[in-house]
C-alpha cells in the first residue's frame, strides 16, 4: 500500500514514546512504552516539546502562508498529498461494510480465543482471553452460531447513476475530480448507524449518491454549489461519514441527482498564527492528521471527539461535536473563532475574528448544528494550544454507581475536572475487565489478583455493584500531580478507592475498539449501538436505571430470547449536568426482523430518555433519525426559525439531505 | 394491564387454588412457626435501611427541606423550629418494624384466628406473583377494607409465605390505643392523622416519608384505598391522596415502575357486622382503647366462618399510563419543588383507583349466605308491603337461591358454593351461621325481628339486622349494580327506546356516583357491557333502537330492579326531606310510607347529600355547623321526581 495511514508518520516517532498517549492508544508505535519508566518517558517528552518549539520558531518565517488552492501551494505546514489518512478511493484502507481500517478486526481465532488483528492499535496483535466467556455469556451467543457478512459488494445491487447531463459537462470543465463508480458512491450512502451497516452486510443497498465530487479547496466547492444551483442538483456534503444519526442517507423520495460531496481532499492547514494561538484549516482534514500535524509543531486542539480517527473538522462544526478533553479545551462552539461556510446564496462568514461580539445572534450557531442541510462548511480557524507537558491516566473504583455519580457531581461543583473524566457501570467495567489483554508475566497477573482481593474481600465492594471511574490529566507536571490529588481526596470522600493508570488507560482504549466490537458481535448474531444524551446532575442517576429498564424490557417484549446487554456511562461533566452514553446490545437468533426490532427498542430508549428530561442529543444530532423529536425539543417557533433560515439559505434545497427539520 | 371487562377477568382467575393456611397451623406448633427463618425475596435496587436511617433521609430530603424553608419564610418562624416540628412530626408517624413483634404477632395471631375461623384461604398463585413483583419494582398491596383485623391478617399471611412485610398506612385513631399502637407501629403500621388538608408541612413529611419508603425499595406499601372500613360491606369510593403519593415517583421518573396490586379479603362474617350497623344508625362509634379491644373477647367465642384472601393481578403503572402522560411534564423544573401534576395524570390516576377498586370486588368470595340475605330481604320488604305473613320455606328459598347462584355466576361472580354438597345442605349451615341474623321456625326462614316496648325502639331494633342483612347483600351489588342501573333506568324512564334507557341509566349512574364504584367517564361502555350481559342472561332482546323483555325475563329485572329500589327511595326521602333527612326518615316509615329502614343508613344519607351537593341541589353554607344546607328546592324536587318511577301513560 502506497499510502500507509498510520497514525504517527515518521519513523522519528516511532522511537519516541508519545506525550499523547491517549491518541496513541490508537497507534501501535505506543506498546512498548509501559515498559520504559516514568521517568524516562517524562524525560524523553520534555525533550521533545521542546524541540518542538525550538524548531518552530526557526521555521514560523517560511511555514505560514494562506493558501488558495492546491496548485498554488507549495510548502506549507498541510499534511502533503502522499501522507493524508483519507483517500479519494476510501475503500482502498476502509471497510465497506463495517468500521475503520479493512487491515484491523476482531476475530475469533481457531482456538476459540479472541484477537485483533493489523498493527495500529495498542490491542492489535493481541490474545483477549476472557471475551469469548463474556460474549458468550452476556449474550447468550455460541462461536458454531455465524452470521457472516456478504464479502464482496455486487455492483448489481445499485441502481445505475442518475446523472444530471448538464451539471456533469460543466463540473468537467472546471477540472474538480469525480466519480460515479458504484463502490465510491455505495461507500458515501451510509454512514454508521446499526441498520445501516446490518443493510450493507446482507449486501443490501438503498438509494445511493448518483456520483462523488472531490473539490480540492474553498473555491472548487464555490463552483460545485453554484453548478449544483444552477442545475438544480442535490448535494449531500461528506466528511468522515462516522455520522450515527442516518444523516448520510440519500432521501429515497428524492427524484434529483444526488451528489455526494466529499471535503477528504481539502485536508490542509493552511496557516497558523501563534501570536493569537489559533489556526486555520481545510474543513476536511480528519482529526488524527490534525492534531498528528499540529503535535510535530508543538500544538495541538485537544478536540478529540471518539471518532477522531475518522471524523472530519467540517462534520464537527455540522453536528456540534464534543471532545472528550472539552474540561480543558471546550467543545468545538468554544473551540471555533471563524467559519466559511458555501451556500447556495454564496459564502457566509464574518468580517472579523474578535474572540466575543456583541452583533445579533452569532451566525456560526446557525452553521454549527446545521447538519449540512445549509452548504459545506470549507474553512475553519480554530483555538490552539500548546502542547501539554505531561499527560497521566488514573482510575478509580467505587463501590457501587450511585456513589460514582455523587464523585462526579461533586468533582463538576468544584469545577476541578480532569481533562477527561468518565464513569463506567458495573456491566461496562465487567466489559472493560472482559477485554484485558493477555499478560505476559506471572507477576502481573498476580498483582491483578491481589488488587481483585484487596478490592472486594478487603473493601467489601460488591463485584456486581462496583464501578469504575476512568480520569485523564494533562498539563504540567506538577499541577497535575496537585490536581490528582484534588481529584482523588474527593473520590475518598465517596468511598473512590484508585485504581492504577492501567485500568484508566483501557477504559479510553476501548472507545476506540468499540466500534470493531460491534462488527464481532454481528458475525455472531449480536447487534448492538450506542446513543446519547445530557441530562442535569438530579437527573443521571434516574435516567440511567430507567432508560437502561426500559431497553431491557422492551427486548423481552419484542421477542428477543436472551437479556440484552444495556449499559452506560457517564462520559462528560458539567457545571449543570452531565452527558451520558448508553450502549445496548442483543443476540437476535429467532428474531426475523432484528433491524426493526433494535430501530423499536432504541425508539423505545429515546422516549424514555426525553421522559425523563434528558436532551434528543448532546453531540450526535439529530440527522434523519431523531427528527421526530424536534419540535419538542424546541418548540414550534424555534423549528418556524430554523426553518425560515433555510428558507432564505437555501430556497431550492439543494443541500437536500433532509436532517434536522 | 387491566381488562376493561372485570368479567373476562374472574374467568381468568378462577384457575387460581385457594390455600388454607389455618390448616398448617392446627397441625403443627404455631412457637416454632413464630420462630423460623424468614428471609423474603427483595427488591433487587434495595438500599438496606434501619427505620433511623429512614427518618433521616426523609429530614434530610430536598423536597422536604425546601417544603420547610417556605414554611418558615411564610410564617416567619426560624428555620430550625420548622425542621423541628417536622422532625416531631416524623416521629409521630414513623413505623418501627421489627421482626421480633411480628414473631409474636405470629404467634398470637396463629391462636387467635384458629379460634374465631374456620379457615383463611389464599391463592398461592398470587401470592407467587407477589413475590415475583417484589424484587423487580416497587410494590403497593391495596386491600380491601372491611375490619380491623385486614391488616394484621396481610401481614400475617405475608409473614406465612416468606413474602416481604409491608409497610401499613394505618389511621391515627389506632394511636389512641395505649400499647397496641406501639405494637401495630413495631409490626409495620405507620399513622397519619385523618385530615391534614391545610398542614403543608404535615403532608410534605408525610408523602416524603411514603416516598423514600417506596424508592428505597424498603419494603412493599400497604394503604386502603377506600380510606377507611366499608361499614356497609359495599366498597368506599377510592380516595385519592395516598394513590398519588405513591405514583408520583413513577411520574417524576424517580422509579422505573411501581407494581399495584389489590387485594380483594372476603369475610364470611365480619367481626365488626353489629357494630357497624349500630353506627349508621347513629350510635357512636365507640373509640379505639385497649379495654374496648378486651372488652371484644366475648367476640372470640362466636364462629365467624372462613376468610378469603385474593392476591390479584399486579398492575403496572407503567404500562397502564403509557401514551396517556407526559411524563417529561416535570422536565423545566426541579422536581424537589412541589408541582402539581398535569390533567393527564389525574385523569390516569382516577381511572386507576376505580379500576383498583373494582378489581377488587371483582376478586371478592361471596358466600352462599350472601344470596340468602338478599332474597330474605326482598322477601320481608315484599311482604311488608303486600301484607302477607314475613319468610320463605326453606325449599322455596333453596330453589330461589339456586336460581340467584346461577345468575350471579353468569354475571361473573366469584361464588364460594359447594357443588358437591346438597342444595338444602349449603343454605342450612350457611343460616346457621348467622343465628342474630334468621330465624327458622316451622320449616319457614325470616329475618329474626323482634318485638320491643316502642314502635322507635322496635324499628332502631330491628333496623340493625337489616343494616346487617344488607351488609350482605351489599357484597354482591357489585355483580349486579351494571344490569340493575339499566333496570331501573328502565322503569324510570318507562320506555324501551335505547336513547331514553341511556339517558335515565346516565342521570342514575350520576345519581349514585358515590353510592357504587362507577368509573367517571365509563358510562357509555357500562351500558353495552350491562346490555350484553342482559342478552346472556336472556331477559333483554336488544336491537339497534329498542329493546323487548321476554317471557323468561321479566323475573330476573324485577329481581335487578327490586336490588336498587331501596337506594332510590332512599334518596327520593332524602331529596323530599333535606336537610332535616333523618327525622323525616323515621317518620314516613313508622307511618308505612316507606318500607326500606335501611335508608336509615347514615352511609346512604351521606352519599345521597354529597350526590345533591355534586349536582348543585344542595349547598354547604360556608361556617355554619354541619348539616347546615342550603337547598335548591326545584332542582331537589326534579331529582326526587325522576327518581320515581313515571306513571304509565
Amino acid at each position: 500500500m502506497r499510502r500507509l495511514p498510520l497514525t504517527p508518520v515518521t519513523a522519528s516517532h516511532r522511537s519516541a514514546p508519545s506525550i499523547h498517549k491517549h491518541g496513541s492508544s490508537m497507534a501501535s508505535n505506543i506498546s512498548g512504552s509501559s515498559s520504559s519508566s516514568d521517568r524516562q518517558r517524562v524525560a524523553q517528552h520534555r525533550l521533545r516539546v521542546i524541540a518542538g518549539h525550538l524548531q518552530r520558531s526557526a521555521e514560523s518565517d517560511s511555514v505560514i502562508q494562506a493558501a488558495e488552492c492546491k496548485a498554488s501551494v507549495s510548502e506549507s505546514v498541510a499534511a502533503d498529498s502522499e501522507t493524508r489518512t483519507v483517500p479519494r478511493r476510501r475503500q482502498e484502507i476502509m471497510k465497506w461494510n463495517g468500521w475503520g481500517y479493512s487491515d484491523s478486526r476482531f476475530l475469533f481465532n481457531k482456538k476459540g480465543q479472541a484477537e485483533f488483528t493489523g498493527k495500529r492499535y495498542r490491542l492489535s496483535g493481541l490474545i483477549i482471553p476472557g471475551l469469548k466467556d463474556w460474549f458468550e455469556g452476556t449474550f447468550g451467543a455460541n462461536l458454531q452460531h455465524k452470521s457472516p457478512a456478504t464479502p464482496i459488494l455486487n455492483s448489481n445491487a445499485t441502481h445505475p447513476p442518475n446523472l444530471n447531463k448538464a451539471f456533469v459537462e460543466e463540473l468537467k470543465s472546471t477540472g474538480v475530480p469525480f466519480s460515479h463508480d458504484t463502490e465510491d458512491r455505495v461507500f458515501r450512502a451510509h454512514g454508521h448507524c446499526l441498520h445501516e451497516i446490518f443493510a450493507l452486510r446482507e449486501g443490501k443497498v438503498g438509494r445511493v449518491p448518483d456520483m462523488v465530487v472531490w473539490p480540492n479547496c474553498h473555491n472548487d466547492v464555490v463552483k460545485i454549489v453554484e453548478l449544483a444551483t444552477k442545475h438544480d442538483v442535490c448535494l449531500i456534503p461528506y466528511g468522515g461519514g462516522t455520522s450515527v444519526s442516518s444523516a448520510l442517507e440519500c432521501p429515497p423520495e428524492e427524484t434529483r441527482s444526488i451528489v455526494s460531496l466529499d471535503t477528504s481532499q481539502m485536508n490542509r492547514i493552511l496557516w497558523i498564527d501563534e501570536k493569537n494561538l489559533t489556526a486555520h484549516m481545510e474543513a476536511g482534514i480528519i482529526g488524527q492528521d490534525l492534531e498528528r500535524l499540529l503535535n510535530e509543531i508543538g500544538y495541538c486542539t485537544g478536540h478529540e471527539p471518539d471518532s477522531m480517527e475518522f471524523s472530519s473538522l467540517g462534520g464537527w462544526v455540522a453536528t456540534r461535536a464534543s471532545g472528550m478533553k472539552k474540561n480543558i479545551y471546550g467543545n468545538i462552539e468554544d473551540l471555533v473563532v471563524h467559519i466559511k461556510m458555501v451556500t447556495p446564496q454564496g459564502v457566509i462568514e464574518k468580517g472579523c475574528v474578535g474572540p466575543r461580539m456583541s452583533t445579533g445572534p452569532d451566525i456560526h450557531h446557525f452553521i454549527l448544528g446545521s447538519e449540512g442541510t445549509l452548504g459545506v462548511v470549507t474553512e475553519v480557524t480554530m483555538k490552539i494550544r500548546p502542547m501539554p507537558e505531561y499527560q497521566k491516566y488514573g482510575s478509580v473504583v467505587f463501590p457501587n454507581f450511585e456513589q460514582g455519580v455523587a464523585c462526579l457531581r461533586e468533582v463538576a461543583r468544584q469545577r476541578c475536572a480532569p481533562a477527561s473524566i468518565r464513569l463506567m457501570d458495573n456491566e461496562q467495567f465487567k466489559f472493560g475487565h472482559a477485554l484485558k489483554p493477555q499478560v505476559s508475566s506471572l507477576f502481573t497477573s498476580f498483582v491483578d489478583g491481589l488488587k481483585k482481593f484487596y478490592i472486594t474481600k478487603f473493601k467489601g465492594f460488591d463485584p456486581n455493584h462496583l464501578c469504575v471511574a476512568t480520569l485523564l490529566f494533562e498539563g504540567d507536571r506538577e499541577k497535575v500531580l496537585q490536581h490528582e490529588k484534588q481529584v482523588y481526596d474527593i473520590a475518598a470522600k465517596f468511598g473512590g478507592l484508585a485504581a492504577g493508570e492501567d485500568n484508566g488507560q483501557r477504559g479510553y482504549m476501548l472507545t476506540f475498539v468499540i466500534a470493531y466490537l460491534r462488527d464481532l458481535g454481528m458475525d455472531y448474531y449480536v447487534i448492538g449501538e450506542s446513543f446519547e444524551t445530557s441530562v442535569p446532575w438530579d437527573r443521571v442517576l434516574d435516567i440511567c436505571r430507567n432508560v437502561k429498564a426500559r431497553i431491557i424490557h422492551e427486548c423481552k417484549e419484542k421477542g428477543v430470547q436472551f437479556p440484552p446487554l444495556s449499559t452506560c456511562r457517564v462520559t462528560q461533566t458539567y457545571d449543570a449536568g452531565a452527558c451520558i452514553y448508553f450502549y445496548f446490545a442483543f443476540n437476535y437468533r429467532g428474531l426475523s426482523d432484528p433491524v426493526h426490532v433494535y430501530e423499536q427498542v432504541e425508539h423505545a430508549a429515546r422516549e424514555e430518555i426525553l421522559a425523563n428530561g434528558g436532551s434528543l442529543s448532546h453531540h450526535h444530532g439529530v440527522g434523519t433519525l431523531r427528527k421526530e423529536w424536534m419540535r419538542e425539543t424546541i418548540s414550534s417557533v424555534g423549528m418556524g426559525m430554523l426553518k425560515s433560515v433555510k428558507d432564505f439559505v437555501d430556497p431550492k434545497n439543494i443541500f437536500g439531505n433532509r436532517n434536522l427539520l | 394491564m387491566f381488562s376493561p371487562t372485570q368479567h373476562g377477568e374472574s374467568m381468568l382467575k378462577k384457575k387460581d387454588e385457594f390455600e388454607d393456611i389455618l390448616e398448617e397451623r392446627r397441625n403443627s406448633s404455631d412457637l416454632r412457626y413464630a420462630l423460623r427463618s424468614y428471609t423474603p425475596p427483595l427488591y433487587k435496587e434495595v438500599t438496606p435501611a434501619t427505620a433511623n436511617e429512614l427518618k433521616d433521609m426523609v429530614l434530610q430530603s430536598d423536597p422536604l427541606c425546601f417544603v420547610v424553608r417556605q414554611v418558615s419564610t411564610e410564617s416567619g418562624r426560624p428555620v430550625d423550629e420548622v425542621q423541628a416540628e417536622a422532625s416531631a412530626i416524623l416521629e409521630e408517624m414513623a413505623h418501627g418494624l421489627q421482626l421480633s413483634t411480628v414473631r409474636f404477632f405470629a404467634f398470637t395471631l396463629s391462636k387467635v384466628f384458629k379460634t374465631l375461623f374456620r379457615s383463611i384461604h389464599v391463592n398461592e398463585d398470587g401470592i407467587q406473583r407477589l413475590q415475583q413483583a417484589v424484587q423487580e419494582n416497587p410494590v403497593v398491596l391495596l386491600p380491601s377494607h372491611r375490619s380491623y383485623l385486614d391488616f394484621l391478617l396481610m401481614s400475617y399471611i405475608l409473614y406465612t409465605y416468606d413474602t416481604p412485610l409491608p409497610v401499613i398506612a394505618a389511621g391515627m385513631d389506632f394511636m389512641g390505643m395505649k400499647m397496641v399502637g406501639e405494637m401495630l407501629r413495631k409490626s409495620g403500621a405507620f399513622f397519619i392523622r385523618r385530615s391534614f388538608g391545610g398542614d403543608k408541612l404535615y403532608w410534605a413529611v408525610f408523602s416524603e416519608y411514603v416516598q423514600t419508603l417506596l424508592k428505597k425499595g424498603y419494603a412493599p406499601i400497604e394503604f386502603f384505598l377506600e380510606g377507611t372500613r366499608s361499614r356497609t360491606s359495599k366498597s368506599l369510593t377510592p380516595k385519592l391522596g395516598l394513590l398519588n403519593v405513591v405514583l408520583e415517583p413513577f411520574f417524576k421518573g424517580e422509579v422505573y415502575d411501581v407494581t399495584l396490586l389489590p387485594v380483594s379479603i372476603s369475610y364470611e362474617r365480619i367481626l365488626e357486622e353489629s357494630l357497624y350497623a349500630r353506627e349508621l344508625l347513629g350510635v357512636p362509634k365507640p373509640k379505639e382503647s385497649t379495654s374496648g379491644l378486651f372488652k371484644a373477647r366475648k367476640v372470640l367465642s362466636e364462629d365467624y366462618g372462613s376468610i378469603h384472601v385474593y392476591f390479584g393481578q399486579p398492575v403496572s403503572v407503567r404500562k397502564l399510563s403509557e401514551g396517556r402522560v407526559k411524563r417529561s411534564q416535570f422536565n423545566l423544573m426541579p422536581r424537589h419543588i412541589p408541582k402539581r401534576p398535569g390533567e393527564d395524570i389525574n385523569k390516569v390516576v382516577i381511572e386507576l383507583a376505580y379500576q383498583l377498586v373494582q378489581n377488587q370486588q371483582a376478586n371478592m368470595v361471596l358466600n352462599p349466605f350472601v344470596l340468602l340475605a338478599t332474597l330474605l330481604l326482598q322477601n320481608h320488604h315484599q311482604s311488608l308491603a303486600s301484607g302477607q305473613k314475613p319468610g320463605m320455606k326453606l325449599q322455596e328459598l333453596t330453589d330461589r337461591a339456586l336460581w340467584l347462584r346461577d345468575l350471579s355466576r353468569l354475571f361473573g361472580a366469584c361464588l364460594q358454593w359447594p357443588d358437591d354438597r346438597p342444595p338444602a345442605e349449603v343454605v342450612s349451615s350457611s343460616l346457621r351461621l348467622h343465628p342474630g341474623l334468621v330465624t327458622i321456625s316451622e320449616g319457614r326462614v325470616q329475618l329474626a325481628l323482634h318485638q320491643a316496648s316502642s314502635p322507635e325502639e322496635e324499628l332502631f331494633n330491628q333496623a340493625v339486622i337489616i343494616l346487617s342483612c344488607v351488609s350482605y347483600r351489599n357484597q354482591m351489588l357489585h355483580v349486579f349494580v351494571g344490569p340493575a342501573l339499566v333496570a331501573s333506568a328502565m322503569n324510570i324512564s318507562s320506555s324501551t327506546q335505547k336513547n331514553e334507557i341511556a339517558n335515565s341509566h346516565s342521570f342514575l349512574r350520576n345519581m349514585f356516583f358515590h353510592e357504587f364504584i362507577l368509573c367517571p367517564g365509563g358510562t357509555n361502555q357500562d351500558l353495552s357491557m350491562s346490555f350484553d350481559l342482559l342478552e346472556k342472561a336472556r331477559a333483554l332482546d336488544v336491537f339497534s333502537h329498542h329493546v323487548l323483555v321476554p317471557e323468561e325475563g321479566h323475573r330476573t329485572l324485577s329481581f335487578l330492579s327490586s336490588l336498587l329500589d331501596p337506594f332510590l327511595q332512599g334518596y327520593q326521602m332524602v331529596c323530599r326531606f333535606v336537610p332535616d333527612v333523618r327525622k323525616f326518615i323515621v317518620k314516613q316509615i313508622l307511618a308505612g310510607r316507606l318500607k326500606y329502614s335501611e335508608v336509615l343508613s347514615s352511609d346512604l344519607q351521606k352519599n345521597a347529600l354529597a350526590a345533591l351537593s355534586r349536582l348543585g341541589a344542595v349547598q354547604k353554607i360556608k361556617g355554619a355547623s354541619q348539616g347546615n344546607l342550603k337547598v335548591n328546592k326545584v332542582m331537589v324536587n326534579w331529582l326526587e321526581d325522576t327518581l320515581g318511577e313515571k306513571e304509565a301513560a
